[in-house]
């Protein structure tokens, strides 16, 4: 498990990371916590001649409370987003999946910039933070810009961070009060969900006034389960009712298939894991 | 004991008390030496090149970008060493006509698995190495490849076209033929006329040995001796092999397992990667090391079990089984290992288990295909074995509507039957199944859960709770030499040991079996201390090294304490009897006045003695010693066994079944053994925690799986699902106790006991949380998905999609070159 020989640079500032990364353009690939980066070198399925490390920018780094939203250093590791209680607070969600994120290690190497910019349709961030409206902030030669994060997910492993860009920041719209659950579905605990689902909900007395649904490794990116959403609009938070809504959970999804489960269990575990997430953030009993 | 010992003298029994591992400070914090730590002057490494695909035909390999590329030394082809490589050999061949493709080291001309090795080539750095291999230039002509086995077993597609047939051997035990029972086809006809037939597919899916520490080996040429360090479970069998497989003498070989971070039986193993390095030694005349990857080790490293297993079942209609057909194909993969179709073969006397059938016939035919050859697992042919039966004895209780345990019962061997010679003719010495099956049952609350399994069942609960039975035995301390002989088998099975008495009374004991994980160092001590009234901390361990231990038959087949204990015990009572002369001159005294207890050589009648201790400085300094008498304490002693030992035990396990998912949640599972006399308690609660996940692990979670062109999907541990603490839960175990009758020590084994016993424990128990909605089987592993299908009366399985998650591949975004040299077929 050697990798192939790379020459590394660890610039302090992001704009030095950007010149970096436009001197070596195709030939570079920007590390973060390293957590999927490294095993793909180390079983040579690349082999870029430059890894560029973020680790040393500091002001990629930490949770600020900005307003309506918080602002989520790309370079934050998922341990300290996860322990953070402005985001147990506001972002109920992001707290839930990251407790089930990985193991200890990873939590504590791995950043939530680089997981989402990695974009794996099975990690378990995409999907919360697709649901709770987040925008993604890059940075790139000409300024930062803002992309919401419907429009940040591609494809598999792609997004719309273009190759001269670095993703900086995420901003993700505070939920205060909202219920919040993560159902992850695996065989053993260390492995990516087959499926998860992300669920949000407001409540407005016995009612659902507001939910959200994400899903994970439903397609070649993280979804969002629009249909789910709008059914449980004005709906009691009962168990007919919520998997009555969760029938839809699956509409317009494409899973993969693969040695975890087919698509067609896929798509069964993504109506019936919505169900029990919207009933857990809803505060009910699941079963 | 005596009325005139005093029990507060006597030094406390070292047998049966918990020590902590000795051995473990130095094992845990990874400060020893692991082969991979080993570093010798001047030494280069060694990278593999690796077929990808399955079957083909090299047509050419350029090594010359290899060789020019920086600080490398070597690059060979099998074409080049063609006829100096050796060959990697099978130990057991089942008959005269065994089917037995050569297994060079190295391919010449033809892959016949993705991940043989086609080239090596040597650098100074283990860096440099990898990225000259990836510039050995390799053409193939792709072969079809045979992977199904039930395919290959009909040679649709040949995985050695030469040979003919994908058909290597067919082995039969027929009860009737060997005179220890009836017909089973009468048997059969019988039951279907009167009585009750069930018949019964099972499989056994491929499993890897995933061994915390991968294979590594370094072959230091410099000397005048080869010293071949290995991370291996048979130093000695290695050596043998070695020899004389490439003709070195084996007088010029010193192998060394030190210590060895897990086998699993998955270094029970001659390797191609050992014997390349050796030979790349021997060409660069300079040390070399080859260390695999994870990768590596998960594709190229035999893998386990891979049975389909047909099983016909009579009985009469109160439920007493009359006879027993067992009809196995068994895959070997694309060689023929070094124990190779022994595995199935060693099934052969376990279908029986601890149950009185009237007739038995067991039949197994071993199938080549084009995938990693097949070789020993824990347990080894027992884990089929009981699998089978005891999945099928539910069946049989359920087509009856009795409980389990109860059907079981009636067809037991009874405690007052002992010693018993079984339908397949192995005699069992000792046992106790109702005794072991009372306490588990009283540990488990079996009642109780079965009452909340019938009101979840009334309720229509979406989680479903299911009791799973397994009482297991199996056959430790392999082996006889005499019945290893009737098999063919191309070695003995006895053990060795030596004592030696140093000046200082310190003690060396030197044994030849090869611990890998299991705690030889202590346990062999708390023996030891106990035979000469030493203390522990006085007594050393030496193993793994053919100049010290000079013969040995390593460990495997949980024989090491049956087998090995048993020639530390007679070496010990040698030890003693050696010291009785020189003791008795010391004290004056006749030798015969002589006797020995708690350490102390003592004038009978008498307070007069001395210690075994100070006997060995007296032997060292030999200034007065008896006429005639060697200035030595020192004692060797070679123990072949009479027989195997048989432990047993009575496995409950309930599972809670989510109907709406599929998914599996272990909820209690309680393991009662009888492993015989127990030397260290907390060594052996260890034993069957690690065997119980294992096996748990069969049954839940792990699988080999290929995809359509056979190229290793479950190729990392992303895809191979192996367990952590966090996906198991507390387990509850406590023992009965049937002392072995055929050792001193009166153990019987304790290795492979959690594996063997626990998977049929857990399918039965999700098969029986899901019975009342129709299902009757459900495919190992069972899957989420086939849980939900077998529900969904979708029928117990099917192949595992032969396709990874991308977590890890060509698709992650990160475009790159993709690395042959580890076999990923792009």
């Amino acid at each position: 498990m050697i990798p192939a020989a790379f020459e590394y640079v660890a610039p302090a500032s992001v704009e030095e990371a950007l010149a970096a990364l436009a001197e070596h353009g195709d030939e570079a690939k920007i590390i973060a916590g390293g957590q999927s980066l490294l095993p793909v070198l180390r079983m040579r399925l690349n082999a870029p001649e430059w890894v560029i490390d973020l680790g040393r920018i500091e002001s990629l780094r930490g949770v600020r409370d900005a307003g309506d939203h918080l602002a989520v250093g790309a370079m934050t590791t998922h341990h300290d987003v996860g322990k953070d209680a402005l985001v147990h607070e506001h972002a109920l969600l992001v707290s839930k999946a990251i407790s089930h994120l990985a193991d200890a290690q990873v939590r504590h190497r791995g950043t939530f910039g680089g997981a989402l910019a990695h974009a794996d349709p099975a990690g378990d961030l995409g999907a919360p933070v697709l649901a709770l409206d987040a925008t993604m902030v890059v940075q790139g030669p000409g300024g930062t810009r803002e992309v919401a994060a419907a429009d940040f997910f591609v494809d598999l492993f792609e997004t719309a961070i273009s190759d001269d860009e670095i993703l900086v920041e995420v901003r993700v719209p505070k939920h205060t009060g909202w219920g919040a659950s993560y159902e992850k579905f695996v065989r053993i605990a260390h492995q990516w969900p087959i499926v998860a689902v992300a669920a949000a909900v407001r409540m407005d007395g016995d009612r659902i006034a507001e939910a959200r649904v994400g899903l994970t490794n439903m397609g070649s990116t993280p979804l969002r389960a629009t249909a789910v959403e709008e059914a449980l609009v004005g709906q009691p938070a009962t168990t007919d009712a919520v998997r009555q809504a969760a029938t839809h959970a699956a509409d317009g999804a494409n899973p993969p298939t693969d040695l975890n489960g087919s698509a067609e269990y896929r798509n069964h575990l993504a109506t019936v894991l919505t169900a029990r997430a919207v009933l857990a953030a809803a505060g009910r009993d699941a079963t | 004991m005596t009325t005139t010992d005093d029990p507060s003298l006597a030094p406390a029994k070292e047998v049966g008390r918990d020590r902590r591992r000795k051995e473990d400070e130095r094992l845990i914090t990874g400060r020893t030496r692991w082969t991979d730590n080993i570093v010798l002057p001047g030494m280069l490494h060694m990278a593999m090149v690796r077929s990808p695909f399955a079957h083909a035909t090299i047509t050419s390999i350029d090594t010359a970008a290899a060789k020019a590329a920086p600080n490398v030394v070597d690059v060979f082809t099998g074409r080049e060493v063609a006829d100096v490589q050796g060959v990697i050999a099978n130990a057991w061949p089942l008959s005269e006509e065994q089917k037995t493709p050569d297994h060079l080291p190295m391919a010449v001309e033809r892959v016949a698995f993705a991940g043989e090795i086609v080239a090596v080539v040597v650098a100074r750095s283990a860096a440099e190495a990898r990225d000259a291999a990836e510039l050995v230039d390799v053409e193939y002509d792709e072969l079809p490849p045979a992977l199904d086995l039930k395919e290959a077993a009909a040679d649709q597609v040949l995985a050695h076209p030469d040979l003919g047939t994908n058909i290597s051997s067919v082995w039969t035990l027929d009860s009737a033929e060997g005179g220890t029972g009836g017909n089973v086809d009468e048997a059969i006809e019988t039951a279907r006329a009167d009585g009750i037939v069930i018949e019964r597919e099972y499989r056994q899916q491929r499993l890897i040995p995933a061994f915390m520490e991968p294979r590594s080996t370094v072959v230091d040429p410099t000397g005048e001796q080869y010293v071949v360090w290995s991370s291996t479970q048979i130093p000695h069998i290695a050596r043998f092999l070695l020899a004389a497989t490439t003709g070195t003498p084996e007088s010029k070989i010193r192998y060394i397992a030190p210590d060895v971070g897990g086998g699993f039986g998955g270094k029970l193993q001659t390797t191609p990667e050992e014997w390349l390095t050796f030979l790349a030694a021997k060409r660069t005349r300079k040390p070399v090391k080859y260390t695999e990857t994870r990768s590596e080790s998960l594709m190229s490293g035999h893998h386990g079990r891979d049975q389909w297993q047909r099983l016909t079942l009579a009985a009469t209609k109160e439920g007493r089984v009359t006879g027993l057909k067992v009809d196995l194909l068994a895959d070997l993969g694309a060689y023929v290992g070094v124990v190779g179709g022994g595995v199935p073969v060693l099934g052969a006397w376990m279908f029986n288990a601890i149950y009185k059938f009237d007739s038995y016939r067991f039949t197994t035919t071993q199938v080549l295909t084009n995938k990693t050859w097949v070789d020993a697992y824990r347990g080894a042919g027992r884990p089929e074995a009981t699998y089978a039966i005891e999945r099928i004895m539910n069946e049989l209780a359920a087509e009856l509507g009795e409980d389990p345990l109860e059907v079981r019962a009636r067809n037991w061997i009874q405690p007052e039957e002992f010693p018993f010679t079984t339908v397949a003719g192995m005699t069992y010495d000792s046992g106790n199944y109702p005794a072991a099956t009372e306490r588990a049952k009283e540990m488990f609350g079996y009642d109780e859960l079965r009452a909340e399994q019938q009101r979840r069942r009334e309720s229509g609960d979406p989680v479903q709770l299911g009791i799973g039975i397994s009482t297991f035995t199996e056959m430790c301390g392999l082996a006889p030499s005499r019945v290893l002989g009737q098999l063919n088998y191309g070695a003995g099975g006895w053990e060795h040991a030596e004592i030696r008495m140093l000046p200082t009374g310190k003690v060396e004991v030197i044994t030849g079996t090869s611990p890998h994980g299991q705690g030889h160092e202590t346990a062999w001590s708390q023996i030891v201390a106990d035979r000469l009234g030493v203390p522990f901390e006085d007594i050393e361990v030496l193993h793994g090294d053919t100049q010290t231990s000079v013969r040995g038959l390593d460990t495997y087949g949980s024989r090491s304490l049956v087998v090995g204990g048993e020639a530390l015990v007679q070496a010990a009572d040698k030890v003693v009897e050696r010291a009785k002369p020189i003791a008795a001159h010391m004290l004056e005294a006749a030798p015969d006045d002589i006797e020995f207890s708690g350490g102390r050589l003592q004038v009978r009648g008498t307070d007069k003695g001395v210690t075994i201790q100070e006997v060995a400085t007296a032997a060292w300094a030999a200034h007065d010693l008896p006429e005639g008498v060697e200035p030595n304490l020192d004692a060797t002693a070679t123990y072949d066994p009479v027989n195997f030992s048989f432990p047993h035990g009575t496995h409950l396990c309930a599972m809670e079944v989510d109907t709406e998912t599929g998914q599996v949640t272990m909820r209690k599972y309680v393991a009662v053994d009888d492993i015989g006399n127990i030397v260290n308690p907390l060594i052996v609660e260890g034993q069957v925690h690690g065997g119980l996940v294992q096996g748990i692990a069969q049954a839940l979670w792990e699988e080999a799986v290929h995809d359509d062109s056979g190229t290793l999907v479950s190729g990392s541990f992303v895809d191979y699902l192996l367990p952590t603490a966090a996906d198991t839960i507390s387990f509850e175990t406590d023992h009965t106790t049937s002392p072995a009758t055929s050792n001193t020590l009166g153990t019987k084994g304790v290795g492979e006991a959690g594996t063997i016993a626990s998977t049929p424990a857990v399918v039965n128990a999700v098969v029986d949380a899901v019975r009342h909605l129709g299902v009757t089987d459900i495919q190992m592993p069972c899957t989420p998905e086939r849980v939900w299908r077998a529900i969904n009366s979708s029928g117990p399985g099917g192949e595992t999609p032969g396709a990874a998650a991308p977590h890890f591949d060509e698709s992650t975004g990160m475009s790159g070159t993709v690395d042959r040299t580890t076999g990923g077929a792009e």
